[in-house]
């Protein structure tokens, strides 16, 4: 009985905390004047709002493979995110150069 | 707990929501390129709650895909740019006329 | 249950806004953007009507495949001059109410339907065992309607010849021009190197799964052509020639390899695509291989465009 509650009470408080960091990344997103500053809050606040939604949701999951599946799902978007964010900021950077 | 996660996966898409009116109205193109970054986060974490709040996992397959594509789609954008500007360079864009 | 409900209509309304906004904004680059994002939410509208194939379907095909197209189409005519408005008031008015009718004629079948509405998916379902796959889905595609996938397969054929016959005569059986970033050393570069063989995997994992599971032949082989694109793009392979015996072998062997296990049919179980009681399930999975890499094959040539280089001599 006991596990069942603190497993609840671990999902909502990872959860919660994860929907926060979406919420920060949106505000920056909203708010940040410039866009390699909207950038970055994009990618590292909602990267990191997802890890905690992961973190939250793995005693929920189907098996130990369909937990590794999510760990690895937010692995590679951590990866990908980083390096797309890159691959943008040279356009910005790119597109400032130009006349 | 299924309708806690079903509310939080409602408030990541409002989020998103909120993201793309900003995003998608950006003055520069590099802004709305940022979209498909901004979809691929959220829509995965949105995915993954609804897969723990109705209990299919298959669902989990479908962020896998979309963590992919999302990556794949802003490669996309960021080449088409880089590919448009290189032509802006050569002085007419007829040369691939038959 | 409201709380799906309220999630439900707030997707709607955001897939609504987001389909308006692509159709209304006056740039190109933008408007392809916005459609890339109308499919990936489209996606998970899929998911909310418990439809998972056609979740994965509509994510690698309707936004990686068709948005690497599209965006190709937009580089191309962004040095095009643009026609002058040759379309009356009138014109457009009446495509609009034509529009609307078709939408609202669409909307009313949908709501009139008849409670229970007229379907097979029972029946379906009900003979999976005999077809020896748990997903109804690829028992459908690959045993019940195999003819039509067949078909299908050889109409996607077709479209690529269409494709490839804009060439210009001195151009044929050159490559297609794919833009391929010149930077050997780049972010770009690191990216295809590291998610292709990921996306393989993942490709694989799609199609093995497919049989008991969402997933097929059709999703893994738009990601196995997405993750192809992405090692040409970074610079990573060479564009085929189109000439090449070994892509022509490629994109032929999987409507082939169909052909054949249909004519095996005739003589091994009496029909045309008919499989042998207790091998359905490896002549399915047989059949989804090959025919995963002729799609991912013909799927990428038809987004790289017909040859633009001429056979070097």
């Amino acid at each position: 009985m006991e596990m069942s509650i603190a497993r609840d009470v671990f999902t909502i408080l990872m959860v919660t905390a994860g929907a926060f960091f979406f919420l920060a990344g949106t505000i920056g997103l909203l708010r940040f004047p410039d866009t390699l500053t909207r950038l970055h809050a994009l990618t590292k606040a909602d990267n990191l709002g997802l890890g905690l939604v992961i973190l939250g949701l793995l005693p929920w999951a189907n098996g130990t493979l369909a937990g590794l599946k999510m760990i690895f799902i937010w692995l590679l978007v951590q990866f990908a995110g980083a390096t797309v964010a890159q691959l943008i900021a040279r356009v910005v950077r790119h597109g400032e150069t130009q006349p | 707990m299924a309708n806690f996660l079903i509310v939080i996966a409602g408030f990541v898409l409002a989020l998103l929501a909120l993201g793309l009116i900003c995003v998608l109205r950006g003055p520069a193109a590099a802004d709305r390129m940022m979209s498909a970054q901004l979809l691929g986060t959220s829509g995965i974490a949105a995915l993954l709650l609804l897969s723990a709040a109705i209990r299919y996992p298959a669902i989990v397959d479908v962020a896998l895909a979309l963590a992919l594509l999302a990556a794949f789609a802003s490669i996309g954008f960021v080449t088409s740019s880089n590919r448009s500007d290189s032509k802006a360079d050569i002085a007419d864009g007829n040369e691939h006329r038959a | 249950m409201t709380v799906s409900l309220g999630l439900d209509i707030g997707l709607a309304i955001l897939v609504l806004s987001v389909a308006v906004w692509t159709i209304a904004v006056r740039e190109a680059f933008a408007s392809v953007v916005g459609f890339v994002v109308y499919g990936l939410l489209l996606a998970l509208v899929w998911v909310r009507l418990w439809a998972i194939d056609i979740a994965l379907t509509e994510a690698a095909i309707g936004s990686g495949v068709t948005g690497a197209l599209l965006l190709g189409a937009a580089s191309r005519t962004r040095h095009a001059k643009a026609e002058p408005e040759a379309l009356t008031l009138i014109v457009r008015l009446a495509v609009a109410v034509f529009c609307a009718l078709i939408t609202a004629g669409l909307a009313a079948i949908v709501f009139l339907l008849p409670e229970p509405a007229p379907t097979l998916a029972p029946d379906a379902a009900a003979n999976l065992s005999t077809v020896g796959v748990g997903n109804p889905i690829t028992a459908v595609l690959l045993a019940y309607r195999a003819f039509d996938t067949f078909l299908e397969k050889v109409v996607l054929l077709f479209a690529l010849i269409g494709v490839w016959s804009l060439a210009a005569d001195r151009n044929w059986g050159g490559a297609p021009a794919l833009w391929q970033s010149p930077d050997r050393n780049g972010p770009l570069t690191f990216l295809g190197q590291i998610l292709p063989p990921v996306g393989v995997v993942v490709a694989i994992y799609m199609l093995w799964t497919g049989a008991d599971h969402p997933g097929g032949a059709f999703q893994a082989s738009a990601m196995l052509a997405a993750m192809w694109m992405l090692t040409m793009i970074a610079g990573l392979t060479h564009v085929p020639r189109i000439s090449s015996t070994g892509l022509r072998f490629t994109l032929v062997v999987g409507a082939a390899a169909f052909l054949l296990a249909g004519l095996a049919g005739f003589y091994f179980a009496g029909a045309f695509l008919a499989y042998p009681p207790g091998y359905s399930k490896a002549l399915i999975i047989a059949i989804e291989v090959v025919m995963t890499i002729s799609v991912a094959g013909t799927l990428v040539l038809l987004v790289a465009g017909p040859p633009e280089r001429g056979e070097r001599p």
